[in-house]
């Protein structure tokens, strides 16, 4: 590098660029978070209503049984086996199939493929979890994922 | 010859643990790419996302311990004094490696929902996340070793001589800490819980550990060199000031489809696509110091190790990151094997190789010698070569896995479903898993290669810092 730029301004260049542009992304962050209410259905998961707290329930299920770890849930995940973002469309707009899929699944798996575990559920929780696939499906995505199959 | 600051000798278990958890991440990636094309491998005792978190897991706490026995090693010798407190480090030591150890044995021993329970997460959640599954009070651990840690390393740079290549790391740490404070923020709207469970990945990867990494690499790079730390400062601050100034709204690369307002297509396409610039740099930087070298210096391994970090970390976080992050290519790539090819070669390029490439430099010396003997080092120099091309072979496999699931599943007229598409696939994956075992085969060499007796070479036995240009017959690993 030329002489004449020196190592001064080179820390110059990131202590002002870091600054400057963590400013921008706090303030992108902001405005983020005025816009989200429009997109991200909140008014679901009140607290008060029976289903925020079949949402609540739902998403708790979702982490303590790890689901991310296999699937990916708008495109975030494992990619072992499928996003289930849209999965509430795809099962034609059921949650009653959803909930027949998790709890039909044999406890020894299936020989030779992959197969989801037996989590044995309680009704309530695979209503939730349900209800939690449901709300994941109709937060505004900005169209993704491109066609059904996810 | 002998360390210059006794207390460096505390990075000697960091780094040996490191090794031993790289061994465990392997074995289970392994375990996991066979589940991929023999899906009942295991079933049901240790299910895919349980050997998953294993493999991830172990990734992260040895990158972690690898990244302390660094600091450890190297932050004494920059300031030339020594650690504040050692017999903390060592203790730290111990309480992140027993906490590492009980947290993998609860995700083997029972099942995942069990551990939720027993560990109390219903009070504080914040386990089920990818890459954030730990129990809640494994994280207060780790934010107990980190901040011990920090304070330990901290206090020698203040009492010591401040250099470039400290500040920068302790930097990068203290970043490091806080943003994994983000993983404690677990809100139930599934967007902004998203949205803040970036602040600790990305920011992780493309923002302060890039810090680490130019650090670490200025370090080796001056010891194996010899160049002018003036003209190595300079680098290294416009390297990071890049990678902050494209990184940081560069986060925007993940909320094109996760319910974030639209305009993050363009902010994050247009900033992370300036991303691959600081990898570029550091690959241009590392050539030019070794070209410009004032001494030879006997640990060619070493130096190879230093130059394949910054060439890999290019081609995996910039190239194959580029691949992929413009808003139009992700739309049809985002969660696909097009994600877990990148994935795979930018850690391994960037953070796996700039440990092995410090080990490298500071295990010799923690023995007492300056560099191994010849026959140690060829080995070493073969576990290079089979760990990179094998991990080149496991990125090009899942990328022809990807474009073909991207194709099939997303892009034809027809779209097929997900398992469908897995079974069509499947050779690939095959593929990948017989390059895994390369891998593993690249990594045995390595360890091996710590048990190869030395024998003294002419090198070795010239005094540091006197082997100038061509005054020894040792030529950089290039
Ligand atoms: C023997 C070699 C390896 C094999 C067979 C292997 C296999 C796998 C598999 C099957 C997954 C899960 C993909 C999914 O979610 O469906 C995975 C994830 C992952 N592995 Fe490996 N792996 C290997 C080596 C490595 C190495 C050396 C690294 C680090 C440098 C690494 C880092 C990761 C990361 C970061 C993920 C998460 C990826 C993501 O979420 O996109 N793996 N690996
Ligand atoms: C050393 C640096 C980097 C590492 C270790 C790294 C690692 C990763 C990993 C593990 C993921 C998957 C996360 C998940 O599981 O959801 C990911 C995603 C991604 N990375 Fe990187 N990355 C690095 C740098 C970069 C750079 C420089 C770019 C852009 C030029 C980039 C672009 C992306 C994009 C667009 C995704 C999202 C993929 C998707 O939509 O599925 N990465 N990265
Ligand atoms: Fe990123």
């Amino acid at each position: 590098m030329a002489q004449a730029f020196t190592k001064e301004m080179a820390r110059n260049i990131f202590y002002g660029g870091t600054v400057f542009f963590f400013l921008l992304f706090l303030a992108l962050t902001f405005d983020t978070h005025l816009a989200l209410p429009d997109r991200d259905r909140r008014e679901l998961l009140d607290p008060e209503t029976d289903l925020g707290q079949q949402i609540a329930l739902g998403k708790k299920v979702w982490e303590d049984n790890n689901c991310v770890g296999c699937h990916s849930l708008l495109g975030e995940g494992a990619y072992f086996a499928p996003e289930l973002g849209n999965v509430y469309t795809r099962y034609n707009n059921s949650t009653d199939g959803i909930i027949g899929f998790i709890k039909s699944r044999p406890k020894d798996g299936i020989p030779g493929r992959r197969s989801m575990p037996q989590f044995n559920l309680s009704d309530e929780e695979l209503e939730g979890v349900a209800q939690f696939l449901k709300y994941a499906s109709q937060i505004d995505a900005a169209g993704w994922p491109p066609n059904i199959e996810g | 010859m002998t360390l210059k600051y006794p207390s460096q000798a505390v990075a000697t278990p960091y780094f040996i643990a490191a090794i031993g958890l790289f061994v465990a991440q392997i074995l289970f990636g392994l375990i996991i790419g066979l589940q991929y094309v023999v899906g009942d491998f295991l079933f049901p005792e240790i299910p895919f996302n349980v050997a998953r978190m294993v493999h991830t897991n172990t990734l992260i706490v040895w990158l972690l311990m690898g990244f302390m026995g660094a600091a450890y090693y190297l932050i004494p010798e920059e300031a030339e004094t020594d650690l504040h407190m050692p017999w903390l480090a060592t203790l730290m030591f111990w309480v992140f490696l027993v906490a590492a150890a009980l947290t993998v044995l609860g995700y083997l021993l029972v099942p995942y929902a069990t551990l939720a329970e027993m560990t109390g997460n219903d009070l504080f959640p914040t386990m089920g996340r990818e890459f954030l599954e730990q129990p809640t009070i494994t994280k207060i651990g780790i934010v107990i070793v980190a901040l011990a840690f920090i304070y330990n390393i901290g206090m020698t740079v203040l009492k010591g001589r401040k250099t470039v290549v400290s500040l920068v790391l302790l930097v990068g740490l203290v970043g490091l800490a806080v943003f994994f404070l983000f993983s404690f923020f677990n809100p139930l709207n599934l967007v902004q819980d998203k949205f803040w469970w970036w602040w600790t990945i990305h920011l992780w990867v493309e923002g302060v550990w890039e810090l680490i990494l130019g650090a670490i690499l200025a370090f080796v790079l001056i010891k194996v060199t010899g160049v002018d730390r003036e003209i190595v400062e300079k680098w290294l601050y416009v390297i990071i000031a890049m990678a902050l100034i494209t990184g940081l709204i560069g986060t925007g690369h993940h909320y094109y489809w996760i319910g974030a307002p639209e305009y993050w297509q363009w902010w994050g396409s247009v900033f992370s696509a300036l991303e691959p610039i600081p990898f570029f740099m550091m690959a241009v930087f590392a050539f030019n110091m070794v070209n410009r070298r004032r001494r030879n210096h006997p640990n060619k391994a070493a130096t190879l190790w230093a130059l394949g970090c910054a060439v890999m970390a290019f081609l995996g976080a910039g190239v194959w990151g580029f691949l992929h992050t413009l808003s139009p290519v992700n739309y049809y790539t985002h969660g696909t094997q097009i994600t877990a090819a990148h994935g795979h070669m930018a850690f391994y390029g960037a953070y796996v190789m700039i440990n092995l490439a410090i080990i490298s430099y500071a295990m010799p010396i923690l023995r007492g010698r300056e560099a191994n003997g010849e026959k140690a080092q060829v080995l070493e120099m073969w576990s290079f070569w089979l760990m990179t091309v094998s991990m080149v072979f496991i990125t090009l496999f899942l990328t022809a896995a990807g474009i073909l699931q991207v194709y099939l599943q997303r892009y034809s007229d027809n779209p097929q479903s997900f398992m469908v598409v897995q079974d069509k696939i499947e050779l690939f994956y095959w593929m990948r898993f017989f390059a895994g075992v390369v891998f593993l085969g690249g990594l045995v060499a390595y360890i091996w290669s710590f048990f190869v007796p030395g024998e003294k070479t002419a090198a070795q036995m010239a005094p540091v810092g006197q082997a100038g240009e061509g005054g020894s017959a040792v030529t950089p690993g290039v």
